[in-house]
Protein backbone atom coordinates (compact mmCIF):
# COMPACT_ATOMS: atom_id res chain seq x y z
CA UNK A 1 0.00 0.00 0.00
CA UNK A 2 1.26 3.44 -0.90
CA UNK A 3 2.11 5.59 2.10
CA UNK A 4 -0.23 8.52 2.39
CA UNK A 5 -0.01 11.49 4.69
CA UNK A 6 -2.27 14.36 5.65
CA UNK A 7 0.60 16.84 6.05
CA UNK A 8 3.51 15.15 4.36
CA UNK A 9 6.05 17.91 4.86
CA UNK A 10 5.71 17.78 8.64
CA UNK A 11 5.08 14.07 9.00
CA UNK A 12 8.21 13.11 7.05
CA UNK A 13 10.43 16.05 8.00
CA UNK A 14 14.09 15.21 8.62
CA UNK A 15 14.62 14.95 12.39
CA UNK A 16 17.18 17.78 12.59
CA UNK A 17 14.78 20.15 10.83
CA UNK A 18 11.99 19.02 13.11
CA UNK A 19 14.09 19.70 16.18
CA UNK A 20 14.98 23.17 14.88
CA UNK A 21 11.27 23.83 14.34
CA UNK A 22 10.50 22.66 17.87
CA UNK A 23 13.22 24.90 19.32
CA UNK A 24 11.87 27.91 17.49
CA UNK A 25 8.33 27.23 18.67
CA UNK A 26 9.41 26.49 22.24
CA UNK A 27 11.16 29.83 22.65
CA UNK A 28 8.03 31.67 21.53
CA UNK A 29 5.74 29.51 23.61
CA UNK A 30 7.70 29.98 26.84
CA UNK A 31 7.60 33.74 26.30
CA UNK A 32 3.84 33.60 25.62
CA UNK A 33 3.19 31.58 28.77
CA UNK A 34 5.49 33.66 30.99
CA UNK A 35 3.77 36.84 29.91
CA UNK A 36 0.20 35.62 30.07
CA UNK A 37 -0.05 32.91 32.73
CA UNK A 38 0.80 34.27 36.21
CA UNK A 39 0.46 30.78 37.70
CA UNK A 40 3.28 29.39 35.55
CA UNK A 41 5.32 32.60 35.76
CA UNK A 42 5.41 32.08 39.55
CA UNK A 43 6.61 28.51 39.08
CA UNK A 44 9.37 29.71 36.75
CA UNK A 45 10.34 32.54 39.07
CA UNK A 46 10.55 30.15 42.01
CA UNK A 47 12.89 27.98 39.95
CA UNK A 48 14.86 31.03 38.84
CA UNK A 49 14.19 30.45 35.15
CA UNK A 50 13.52 33.31 32.75
CA UNK A 51 12.18 32.99 29.19
CA UNK A 52 15.57 34.10 27.83
CA UNK A 53 17.16 31.02 29.48
CA UNK A 54 15.25 28.84 27.03
CA UNK A 55 17.02 28.95 23.69
CA UNK A 56 15.92 25.64 22.31
CA UNK A 57 14.67 22.17 23.17
CA UNK A 58 17.98 21.40 24.90
CA UNK A 59 16.92 23.87 27.62
CA UNK A 60 13.51 22.29 28.15
CA UNK A 61 14.67 20.48 31.30
CA UNK A 62 15.11 23.84 33.05
CA UNK A 63 11.37 24.49 33.06
CA UNK A 64 9.14 23.47 35.99
CA UNK A 65 6.64 20.65 35.63
CA UNK A 66 2.89 20.99 35.67
CA UNK A 67 0.80 18.24 37.23
CA UNK A 68 -2.84 17.41 37.42
CA UNK A 69 -2.81 18.95 40.89
CA UNK A 70 -1.72 22.28 39.35
CA UNK A 71 -4.64 22.07 36.97
CA UNK A 72 -6.96 21.57 39.89
CA UNK A 73 -5.43 24.45 41.84
CA UNK A 74 -5.67 26.74 38.87
CA UNK A 75 -9.23 25.71 37.97
CA UNK A 76 -10.89 27.11 35.97
CA UNK A 77 -9.05 30.09 34.48
CA UNK A 78 -5.63 30.00 36.19
CA UNK A 79 -3.74 28.51 33.24
CA UNK A 80 -5.58 30.38 30.52
CA UNK A 81 -3.16 32.31 28.29
CA UNK A 82 -5.60 34.18 26.07
CA UNK A 83 -8.42 36.59 26.83
CA UNK A 84 -11.79 34.85 26.81
CA UNK A 85 -12.82 36.87 23.76
CA UNK A 86 -10.23 34.87 21.76
CA UNK A 87 -11.47 31.51 23.04
CA UNK A 88 -14.18 29.64 21.16
CA UNK A 89 -14.51 26.31 22.96
CA UNK A 90 -13.94 24.34 26.12
CA UNK A 91 -13.58 20.58 26.48
CA UNK A 92 -13.44 18.78 29.78
CA UNK A 93 -12.38 15.53 31.40
CA UNK A 94 -14.88 13.23 33.02
CA UNK A 95 -13.68 14.25 36.46
CA UNK A 96 -13.49 10.66 37.65
CA UNK A 97 -10.19 11.22 39.43
CA UNK A 98 -11.11 14.40 41.18
CA UNK A 99 -12.09 17.83 40.00
CA UNK A 100 -12.71 18.22 36.30
CA UNK A 101 -10.03 19.60 34.04
CA UNK A 102 -11.35 22.30 31.73
CA UNK A 103 -9.26 23.10 28.65
CA UNK A 104 -9.75 26.15 26.45
CA UNK A 105 -9.32 26.49 22.70
CA UNK A 106 -8.93 29.35 20.28
CA UNK A 107 -10.13 28.75 16.72
CA UNK A 108 -6.51 28.11 15.76
CA UNK A 109 -6.14 25.56 18.58
CA UNK A 110 -9.13 23.70 17.21
CA UNK A 111 -7.75 23.77 13.66
CA UNK A 112 -4.43 22.27 14.77
CA UNK A 113 -6.13 19.66 16.93
CA UNK A 114 -8.34 18.60 14.03
CA UNK A 115 -5.26 18.44 11.76
CA UNK A 116 -3.75 15.98 14.24
CA UNK A 117 -6.87 13.82 14.10
CA UNK A 118 -6.87 14.05 10.31
CA UNK A 119 -3.28 12.76 10.28
CA UNK A 120 -4.48 9.78 12.32
CA UNK A 121 -7.37 9.03 9.97
CA UNK A 122 -5.15 9.23 6.86
CA UNK A 123 -2.56 7.00 8.56
CA UNK A 124 -5.35 4.46 9.09
CA UNK A 125 -6.03 4.53 5.35
CA UNK A 126 -8.79 7.15 5.36
CA UNK A 127 -9.51 9.22 2.23
CA UNK A 128 -12.33 11.44 1.02
CA UNK A 129 -13.97 8.28 -0.33
CA UNK A 130 -14.50 6.94 3.18
CA UNK A 131 -17.55 6.96 5.42
CA UNK A 132 -16.32 7.63 8.95
CA UNK A 133 -18.55 6.66 11.86
CA UNK A 134 -17.60 8.64 14.95
CA UNK A 135 -18.93 6.69 17.93
CA UNK A 136 -16.96 8.50 20.60
CA UNK A 137 -19.08 10.62 22.91
CA UNK A 138 -19.77 14.13 21.68
CA UNK A 139 -19.92 17.04 24.06
CA UNK A 140 -17.40 17.86 26.76
CA UNK A 141 -15.45 14.67 26.04
CA UNK A 142 -12.78 15.34 23.41
CA UNK A 143 -13.21 12.04 21.54
CA UNK A 144 -16.26 12.91 19.44
CA UNK A 145 -15.42 16.52 18.56
CA UNK A 146 -11.76 15.74 17.77
CA UNK A 147 -12.34 12.83 15.39
CA UNK A 148 -15.38 14.58 13.93
CA UNK A 149 -13.20 17.55 13.00
CA UNK A 150 -10.42 15.33 11.67
CA UNK A 151 -12.87 13.36 9.56
CA UNK A 152 -14.16 16.60 8.02
CA UNK A 153 -10.61 17.71 7.22
CA UNK A 154 -9.87 14.44 5.45
CA UNK A 155 -13.13 14.84 3.56
CA UNK A 156 -14.76 11.64 4.78
CA UNK A 157 -18.53 11.47 4.90
CA UNK A 158 -18.85 11.84 8.67
CA UNK A 159 -21.49 10.03 10.72
CA UNK A 160 -21.64 11.95 14.01
CA UNK A 161 -23.16 9.08 15.97
CA UNK A 162 -21.75 9.79 19.42
CA UNK A 163 -21.55 6.77 21.73
CA UNK A 164 -24.37 4.48 22.78
CA UNK A 165 -27.54 3.24 21.09
CA UNK A 166 -25.79 0.26 19.60
CA UNK A 167 -28.79 -0.77 17.48
CA UNK A 168 -28.70 2.57 15.73
CA UNK A 169 -24.91 2.40 15.33
CA UNK A 170 -25.27 -0.93 13.56
CA UNK A 171 -28.11 0.28 11.39
CA UNK A 172 -26.19 3.34 10.16
CA UNK A 173 -23.01 1.31 9.78
CA UNK A 174 -24.65 -1.26 7.54
CA UNK A 175 -27.10 1.03 5.69
CA UNK A 176 -24.51 3.68 4.87
CA UNK A 177 -21.54 1.30 4.51
CA UNK A 178 -19.31 2.92 7.10
CA UNK A 179 -15.69 2.06 6.32
CA UNK A 180 -13.99 3.59 9.35
CA UNK A 181 -15.16 3.62 12.96
CA UNK A 182 -13.75 5.76 15.76
CA UNK A 183 -14.65 4.87 19.36
CA UNK A 184 -13.25 3.45 22.59
CA UNK A 185 -11.83 -0.07 22.21
CA UNK A 186 -14.28 -1.47 24.76
CA UNK A 187 -17.18 -0.06 22.78
CA UNK A 188 -15.71 -1.46 19.55
CA UNK A 189 -15.55 -4.87 21.22
CA UNK A 190 -19.15 -4.48 22.36
CA UNK A 191 -20.35 -3.49 18.87
CA UNK A 192 -18.42 -6.49 17.52
CA UNK A 193 -20.09 -8.84 20.01
CA UNK A 194 -23.51 -7.47 19.13
CA UNK A 195 -22.88 -7.85 15.39
CA UNK A 196 -21.70 -11.41 15.96
CA UNK A 197 -24.87 -12.20 17.91
CA UNK A 198 -26.93 -10.84 15.05
CA UNK A 199 -25.21 -13.34 12.78
CA UNK A 200 -22.84 -10.94 11.01
CA UNK A 201 -19.63 -12.46 9.72
CA UNK A 202 -16.57 -10.16 9.48
CA UNK A 203 -17.00 -10.15 5.68
CA UNK A 204 -20.54 -8.82 5.97
CA UNK A 205 -19.34 -5.76 7.92
CA UNK A 206 -18.40 -2.84 5.65
CA UNK A 207 -15.74 -1.47 8.03
CA UNK A 208 -12.09 -1.66 6.99
CA UNK A 209 -10.41 0.27 9.80
CA UNK A 210 -11.03 1.49 13.31
CA UNK A 211 -9.35 4.23 15.35
CA UNK A 212 -9.59 3.38 19.01
CA UNK A 213 -8.36 5.20 22.09
CA UNK A 214 -9.26 7.04 25.29
CA UNK A 215 -8.73 3.99 27.48
CA UNK A 216 -6.02 1.38 27.92
CA UNK A 217 -6.30 -1.71 25.78
CA UNK A 218 -4.05 -4.62 24.99
CA UNK A 219 -2.61 -6.23 21.86
CA UNK A 220 -4.82 -9.24 22.52
CA UNK A 221 -7.88 -7.02 22.59
CA UNK A 222 -6.74 -5.46 19.33
CA UNK A 223 -6.50 -8.86 17.67
CA UNK A 224 -9.95 -9.76 18.99
CA UNK A 225 -11.55 -6.60 17.59
CA UNK A 226 -9.74 -6.99 14.27
CA UNK A 227 -11.03 -10.54 13.95
CA UNK A 228 -14.67 -9.91 14.89
CA UNK A 229 -15.05 -6.75 12.82
CA UNK A 230 -12.73 -7.81 9.98
CA UNK A 231 -10.74 -4.56 10.20
CA UNK A 232 -7.35 -3.17 11.01
CA UNK A 233 -7.48 -1.52 14.45
CA UNK A 234 -5.36 1.59 15.01
CA UNK A 235 -4.46 3.08 18.33
CA UNK A 236 -4.78 6.80 19.00
CA UNK A 237 -3.55 8.71 22.03
CA UNK A 238 -4.37 12.02 23.56
CA UNK A 239 -5.45 13.82 26.65
CA UNK A 240 -7.77 16.72 27.21
CA UNK A 241 -4.99 18.70 28.89
CA UNK A 242 -2.99 18.90 25.65
CA UNK A 243 -5.97 19.01 23.21
CA UNK A 244 -7.59 15.59 22.99
CA UNK A 245 -7.10 12.54 20.74
CA UNK A 246 -4.47 12.95 18.06
CA UNK A 247 -1.48 13.79 20.21
CA UNK A 248 -0.13 10.52 18.85
CA UNK A 249 -1.50 8.05 16.32
CA UNK A 250 -0.65 4.71 14.84
CA UNK A 251 0.39 4.01 11.26
CA UNK A 252 0.13 0.79 9.23
CA UNK A 253 3.17 -0.67 11.01
CA UNK A 254 1.15 -0.83 14.26
CA UNK A 255 4.28 -0.75 16.41
CA UNK A 256 3.63 2.35 18.47
CA UNK A 257 2.10 5.75 17.92
CA UNK A 258 3.75 8.65 16.10
CA UNK A 259 3.68 11.74 18.27
CA UNK A 260 2.69 14.92 16.45
CA UNK A 261 5.97 16.45 17.53
CA UNK A 262 5.53 19.68 15.64
CA UNK A 263 2.78 20.48 18.16
CA UNK A 264 3.66 18.37 21.18
CA UNK A 265 7.18 18.04 22.50
CA UNK A 266 7.60 14.76 24.38
CA UNK A 267 9.99 13.78 27.16
CA UNK A 268 10.34 10.71 29.33
CA UNK A 269 11.23 11.35 32.95
CA UNK A 270 11.88 9.33 36.05
CA UNK A 271 8.53 9.67 37.85
CA UNK A 272 10.25 9.74 41.25
CA UNK A 273 13.10 12.18 40.64
CA UNK A 274 11.81 14.15 37.65
CA UNK A 275 15.11 13.55 35.88
CA UNK A 276 14.92 13.40 32.07
CA UNK A 277 15.71 9.91 30.81
CA UNK A 278 17.46 9.02 27.53
CA UNK A 279 15.47 7.78 24.56
CA UNK A 280 14.39 4.18 24.94
CA UNK A 281 13.99 4.40 28.72
CA UNK A 282 10.74 3.52 30.39
CA UNK A 283 9.32 6.39 32.37
CA UNK A 284 6.61 8.99 32.70
CA UNK A 285 5.55 10.78 29.55
CA UNK A 286 5.69 14.59 29.72
CA UNK A 287 4.27 16.91 27.07
CA UNK A 288 4.90 20.52 26.18
CA UNK A 289 2.33 22.11 23.89
CA UNK A 290 4.28 24.08 21.28
CA UNK A 291 1.39 25.71 19.45
CA UNK A 292 -1.55 25.84 21.82
CA UNK A 293 -2.63 29.44 22.28
CA UNK A 294 -5.39 29.36 24.89
CA UNK A 295 -4.24 26.53 27.15
CA UNK A 296 -0.52 26.03 26.57
CA UNK A 297 0.79 23.56 29.12
CA UNK A 298 4.54 23.35 29.50
CA UNK A 299 6.08 20.12 30.76
CA UNK A 300 2.77 18.58 31.73
CA UNK A 301 3.19 15.25 33.51
CA UNK A 302 0.72 12.79 31.98
CA UNK A 303 1.22 10.04 34.60
CA UNK A 304 1.37 7.64 31.64
CA UNK A 305 4.27 5.25 31.79
CA UNK A 306 5.76 4.44 28.39
CA UNK A 307 8.82 4.31 26.13
CA UNK A 308 9.75 6.54 23.16
CA UNK A 309 11.58 5.36 20.06
CA UNK A 310 12.94 7.09 17.00
CA UNK A 311 13.55 3.84 15.14
CA UNK A 312 12.96 4.29 11.39
CA UNK A 313 9.36 3.49 10.53
CA UNK A 314 8.28 1.74 7.34
CA UNK A 315 5.48 4.28 6.86
CA UNK A 316 8.03 6.98 6.10
CA UNK A 317 7.05 9.19 9.03
CA UNK A 318 9.95 10.63 10.98
CA UNK A 319 7.81 11.56 13.99
CA UNK A 320 8.99 9.86 17.17
CA UNK A 321 6.93 6.88 18.33
CA UNK A 322 5.54 6.15 21.77
CA UNK A 323 4.74 2.64 22.92
CA UNK A 324 1.26 2.00 24.18
CA UNK A 325 1.21 3.28 27.78
CA UNK A 326 1.09 0.57 30.43
CA UNK A 327 -1.90 2.38 31.84
CA UNK A 328 -2.52 5.72 33.43
CA UNK A 329 -1.69 6.08 37.05
CA UNK A 330 -5.30 7.25 37.32
CA UNK A 331 -6.29 3.65 36.50
CA UNK A 332 -3.55 2.17 38.57
CA UNK A 333 -4.71 0.61 41.78
CA UNK A 334 -2.50 0.13 44.76
CA UNK A 335 -3.70 -3.06 46.38
CA UNK A 336 -1.87 -4.32 49.46
CA UNK A 337 0.95 -2.02 48.42
CA UNK A 338 1.27 -3.48 44.92
CA UNK A 339 0.63 -1.49 41.72
CA UNK A 340 -2.10 -3.13 39.67
CA UNK A 341 -3.12 -1.98 36.20
CA UNK A 342 -6.45 -3.25 34.86
CA UNK A 343 -4.69 -3.85 31.54
CA UNK A 344 -2.60 -6.55 33.25
CA UNK A 345 -5.76 -8.38 34.31
CA UNK A 346 -6.98 -8.11 30.75
CA UNK A 347 -3.79 -9.62 29.37
CA UNK A 348 -4.11 -12.61 31.71
CA UNK A 349 -7.73 -13.18 30.72
CA UNK A 350 -6.96 -13.13 27.01
CA UNK A 351 -3.97 -15.42 27.50
CA UNK A 352 -6.14 -17.89 29.41
CA UNK A 353 -8.84 -17.93 26.76
CA UNK A 354 -11.38 -15.65 28.41
CA UNK A 355 -13.05 -12.58 26.96
CA UNK A 356 -11.91 -9.32 28.55
CA UNK A 357 -15.23 -8.94 30.32
CA UNK A 358 -14.28 -8.43 33.91
CA UNK A 359 -14.68 -6.18 36.88
CA UNK A 360 -12.21 -5.57 39.67
CA UNK A 361 -13.67 -4.89 43.11
CA UNK A 362 -11.36 -3.61 45.80
CA UNK A 363 -12.46 -3.12 49.37
CA UNK A 364 -10.95 -3.08 52.82
CA UNK A 365 -11.70 -5.46 55.66
CA UNK A 366 -10.01 -4.37 58.85
CA UNK A 367 -6.59 -3.24 57.67
CA UNK A 368 -6.38 -5.56 54.69
CA UNK A 369 -7.37 -4.81 51.12
CA UNK A 370 -9.68 -7.32 49.51
CA UNK A 371 -9.13 -7.92 45.80
CA UNK A 372 -11.87 -9.61 43.81
CA UNK A 373 -12.00 -10.09 40.08
CA UNK A 374 -15.30 -11.06 38.47
CA UNK A 375 -14.92 -12.69 35.09
CA UNK A 376 -17.56 -13.74 32.62
CA UNK A 377 -17.40 -17.39 31.62
CA UNK A 378 -17.54 -18.67 28.06
CA UNK A 379 -19.55 -21.85 27.35
CA UNK A 380 -16.31 -23.84 27.07
CA UNK A 381 -15.34 -22.95 30.64
CA UNK A 382 -18.56 -24.15 32.17
CA UNK A 383 -18.68 -27.60 33.71
CA UNK A 384 -21.36 -29.46 35.61
CA UNK A 385 -19.35 -29.75 38.81
CA UNK A 386 -18.65 -27.11 41.44
CA UNK A 387 -15.11 -28.43 41.77
CA UNK A 388 -14.58 -27.95 38.03
CA UNK A 389 -15.55 -24.30 38.22
CA UNK A 390 -13.59 -23.70 41.41
CA UNK A 391 -10.52 -25.20 39.76
CA UNK A 392 -10.86 -22.78 36.85
CA UNK A 393 -11.20 -19.87 39.27
CA UNK A 394 -8.05 -21.00 41.07
CA UNK A 395 -6.13 -21.37 37.80
CA UNK A 396 -7.07 -17.84 36.77
CA UNK A 397 -6.17 -16.48 40.21
CA UNK A 398 -2.77 -18.18 39.95
CA UNK A 399 -2.13 -16.72 36.50
CA UNK A 400 -3.02 -13.28 37.86
CA UNK A 401 -0.79 -13.77 40.84
CA UNK A 402 2.11 -14.61 38.53
CA UNK A 403 1.49 -11.39 36.60
CA UNK A 404 0.73 -9.08 39.53
CA UNK A 405 2.50 -10.50 42.52
CA UNK A 406 -0.66 -10.57 44.60
CA UNK A 407 -3.43 -13.08 44.76
CA UNK A 408 -6.95 -12.04 43.78
CA UNK A 409 -10.13 -13.97 44.50
CA UNK A 410 -11.52 -14.83 41.08
CA UNK A 411 -15.25 -15.31 40.63
CA UNK A 412 -16.59 -16.75 37.42
CA UNK A 413 -19.96 -15.28 36.56
CA UNK A 414 -22.60 -15.72 33.86
CA UNK A 415 -22.07 -14.19 30.42
CA UNK A 416 -23.29 -10.60 30.09
CA UNK A 417 -23.86 -10.30 33.82
CA UNK A 418 -21.22 -7.59 34.23
CA UNK A 419 -22.74 -4.24 33.39
CA UNK A 420 -21.54 -2.92 30.05
CA UNK A 421 -21.17 0.78 29.67
CA UNK A 422 -21.35 2.12 26.20
CA UNK A 423 -18.73 4.78 26.78
CA UNK A 424 -15.80 3.86 28.94
CA UNK A 425 -15.93 0.45 30.53
CA UNK A 426 -16.28 0.42 34.30
CA UNK A 427 -13.52 -2.02 35.10
CA UNK A 428 -12.82 -1.02 38.65
CA UNK A 429 -14.96 -0.52 41.71
CA UNK A 430 -12.84 0.74 44.56
CA UNK A 431 -14.96 0.70 47.68
CA UNK A 432 -12.05 1.68 49.93
CA UNK A 433 -12.76 5.31 49.12
CA UNK A 434 -16.10 5.03 50.88
CA UNK A 435 -14.36 4.30 54.16
CA UNK A 436 -11.72 7.04 53.95
CA UNK B 1 -26.17 -46.42 27.21
CA UNK B 2 -25.61 -43.38 29.39
CA UNK B 3 -28.24 -40.67 29.61
CA UNK B 4 -27.99 -36.99 28.84
CA UNK B 5 -28.00 -34.44 31.62
CA UNK B 6 -28.44 -30.74 31.02
CA UNK B 7 -26.34 -28.42 33.20
CA UNK B 8 -27.18 -24.76 33.58
CA UNK B 9 -25.16 -22.09 35.33
CA UNK B 10 -27.43 -20.18 37.68
CA UNK B 11 -26.56 -16.86 39.21
CA UNK B 12 -27.17 -16.68 42.91
CA UNK B 13 -29.94 -14.14 42.85
CA UNK B 14 -33.62 -14.07 43.52
CA UNK B 15 -35.80 -15.35 40.72
CA UNK B 16 -32.94 -16.90 38.75
CA UNK B 17 -34.35 -20.40 39.02
CA UNK B 18 -37.96 -19.61 38.29
CA UNK B 19 -36.94 -17.78 35.11
CA UNK B 20 -35.34 -20.98 33.86
CA UNK B 21 -38.19 -23.31 34.78
CA UNK B 22 -40.67 -20.84 33.29
CA UNK B 23 -38.77 -20.73 30.02
CA UNK B 24 -38.76 -24.51 29.86
CA UNK B 25 -42.46 -24.72 30.70
CA UNK B 26 -43.36 -22.27 27.95
CA UNK B 27 -41.70 -24.58 25.45
CA UNK B 28 -43.39 -27.71 26.79
CA UNK B 29 -40.20 -29.15 28.20
CA UNK B 30 -40.93 -31.65 30.91
CA UNK B 31 -38.43 -31.94 33.74
CA UNK B 32 -37.98 -35.60 34.76
CA UNK B 33 -35.42 -35.04 37.48
CA UNK B 34 -33.37 -32.26 38.88
CA UNK B 35 -30.64 -31.53 41.32
CA UNK B 36 -28.87 -28.33 42.26
CA UNK B 37 -25.33 -27.81 43.45
CA UNK B 38 -25.09 -24.48 45.12
CA UNK B 39 -22.28 -22.39 46.50
CA UNK B 40 -22.34 -18.97 48.06
CA UNK B 41 -21.93 -17.38 44.67
CA UNK B 42 -23.54 -19.55 42.03
CA UNK B 43 -25.50 -22.70 41.43
CA UNK B 44 -25.39 -25.45 38.87
CA UNK B 45 -28.81 -26.73 37.93
CA UNK B 46 -28.74 -30.30 36.61
CA UNK B 47 -31.76 -31.48 34.70
CA UNK B 48 -32.97 -34.63 33.04
CA UNK B 49 -35.64 -33.53 30.56
CA UNK B 50 -37.76 -35.11 27.84
CA UNK B 51 -36.26 -33.10 24.99
CA UNK B 52 -32.60 -32.14 25.39
CA UNK B 53 -32.09 -30.55 22.00
CA UNK B 54 -34.97 -28.12 22.31
CA UNK B 55 -34.20 -27.33 25.94
CA UNK B 56 -30.59 -26.66 25.05
CA UNK B 57 -31.47 -24.42 22.16
CA UNK B 58 -34.00 -22.25 23.96
CA UNK B 59 -31.81 -21.77 27.02
CA UNK B 60 -28.76 -20.97 24.89
CA UNK B 61 -30.83 -18.43 22.98
CA UNK B 62 -31.78 -16.88 26.31
CA UNK B 63 -28.09 -16.43 27.05
CA UNK B 64 -27.60 -19.20 29.60
CA UNK B 65 -24.42 -21.18 29.93
CA UNK B 66 -25.38 -24.75 29.09
CA UNK B 67 -23.44 -27.94 29.02
CA UNK B 68 -24.68 -31.43 28.27
CA UNK B 69 -22.95 -34.25 30.07
CA UNK B 70 -23.38 -38.01 29.89
CA UNK B 71 -24.33 -39.55 33.20
CA UNK B 72 -25.08 -43.07 34.29
CA UNK B 73 -28.70 -43.89 35.14
CA UNK B 74 -29.30 -47.01 37.13
CA UNK B 75 -32.50 -48.68 38.36
CA UNK B 76 -32.42 -49.45 42.03
CA UNK B 77 -34.94 -51.73 43.69
CA UNK B 78 -37.18 -49.84 46.09
CA UNK B 79 -35.82 -51.63 49.16
CA UNK B 80 -33.45 -50.69 51.98
CA UNK B 81 -29.81 -51.44 51.18
CA UNK B 82 -30.12 -51.50 47.39
CA UNK B 83 -28.47 -48.11 46.89
CA UNK B 84 -25.60 -49.10 49.17
CA UNK B 85 -25.09 -52.18 47.10
CA UNK B 86 -24.78 -50.14 43.90
CA UNK B 87 -22.41 -47.70 45.52
CA UNK B 88 -20.24 -50.50 46.84
CA UNK B 89 -19.88 -51.81 43.32
CA UNK B 90 -18.72 -48.41 42.11
CA UNK B 91 -16.38 -48.05 45.03
CA UNK B 92 -14.88 -51.48 44.60
CA UNK B 93 -14.05 -50.70 40.97
CA UNK B 94 -12.28 -47.59 42.22
CA UNK B 95 -14.42 -45.26 40.15
CA UNK B 96 -14.36 -41.68 41.33
CA UNK B 97 -17.84 -40.24 41.82
CA UNK B 98 -18.59 -36.53 41.66
CA UNK B 99 -22.23 -36.59 42.71
CA UNK B 100 -25.48 -38.50 42.53
CA UNK B 101 -29.18 -37.90 42.90
CA UNK B 102 -32.27 -40.06 42.79
CA UNK B 103 -35.84 -39.87 41.66
CA UNK B 104 -38.79 -42.27 41.87
CA UNK B 105 -40.35 -43.83 38.84
CA UNK B 106 -44.09 -43.27 38.75
CA UNK B 107 -45.23 -46.83 38.01
CA UNK B 108 -42.40 -49.24 38.54
CA UNK B 109 -41.22 -50.31 41.94
CA UNK B 110 -37.88 -48.69 41.33
CA UNK B 111 -35.90 -45.66 42.22
CA UNK B 112 -33.79 -44.19 39.48
CA UNK B 113 -30.35 -43.04 40.50
CA UNK B 114 -28.23 -40.71 38.40
CA UNK B 115 -24.50 -41.07 38.90
CA UNK B 116 -21.84 -38.66 37.71
CA UNK B 117 -18.65 -40.68 37.68
CA UNK B 118 -15.21 -40.43 36.16
CA UNK B 119 -15.73 -43.38 33.82
CA UNK B 120 -19.26 -44.03 32.61
CA UNK B 121 -18.43 -47.11 30.59
CA UNK B 122 -16.68 -48.85 33.45
CA UNK B 123 -19.42 -47.90 35.93
CA UNK B 124 -22.08 -49.36 33.66
CA UNK B 125 -20.06 -52.50 33.12
CA UNK B 126 -19.53 -53.23 36.79
CA UNK B 127 -23.12 -52.34 37.72
CA UNK B 128 -24.56 -54.60 35.06
CA UNK B 129 -22.19 -57.35 36.08
CA UNK B 130 -23.61 -56.96 39.60
CA UNK B 131 -27.14 -57.39 38.24
CA UNK B 132 -28.27 -53.78 38.00
CA UNK B 133 -30.25 -52.44 35.05
CA UNK B 134 -29.29 -49.23 33.35
CA UNK B 135 -31.75 -46.63 32.20
CA UNK B 136 -31.48 -45.06 28.79
CA UNK B 137 -32.70 -41.88 27.15
CA UNK B 138 -35.52 -43.97 25.70
CA UNK B 139 -36.61 -44.96 29.25
CA UNK B 140 -36.56 -41.29 30.23
CA UNK B 141 -38.77 -40.39 27.30
CA UNK B 142 -41.29 -43.03 28.36
CA UNK B 143 -41.59 -41.62 31.86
Amino acid sequence: MENRYFQKEIETMPVEELKALQSEKLKKQVKHVYENVPYYRDLMDKKGVKPEDINGIEDLHKLPFLTKADLRDAYPYGLLAKPLKDCVRIQSTSGTTGRRVVAFYTQNDIELWEDCCARAIVAAGGTEEDVCQVAYGYGLFTGGPGLNGGSHKVGCLTLPMSSGNTERQIQFMTDLNATIICCTPSYAAYIGETLEEKGFKPDDIPLKAGIFGAEPWTEEMRRGIEKTLGIKAYDIYGLTETSGPGVAFECSEQTGMHINEDHFLAEIIDPDTGEVLPEGSKGELVFTSLDKEAFPLLRYRTRDICVLSRKKCSCGRTLIKMAKPMGRSDDMLIIRGVNVFPSQIETVLLNEGYQPNYQIVVDRKGNTDTFDVHVEMNPEHFTDTVSGITAKEKALANAMKTMLGINPAVHLVAPKSIVRSEGKAVRVIDKRKLHD
Amino acid sequence: MSIKQLNIFVENKQGALVTITDTLAKHDINIRALSIADTEEFGILRLIVNDNDTACKILTDEGYLIKVTDVVGVKIGDQPGKLSKALEVIDKADINMEYLYAFMARTEKHAYVVLRVADNGLAEYVLEAAGFHMITDADINKL
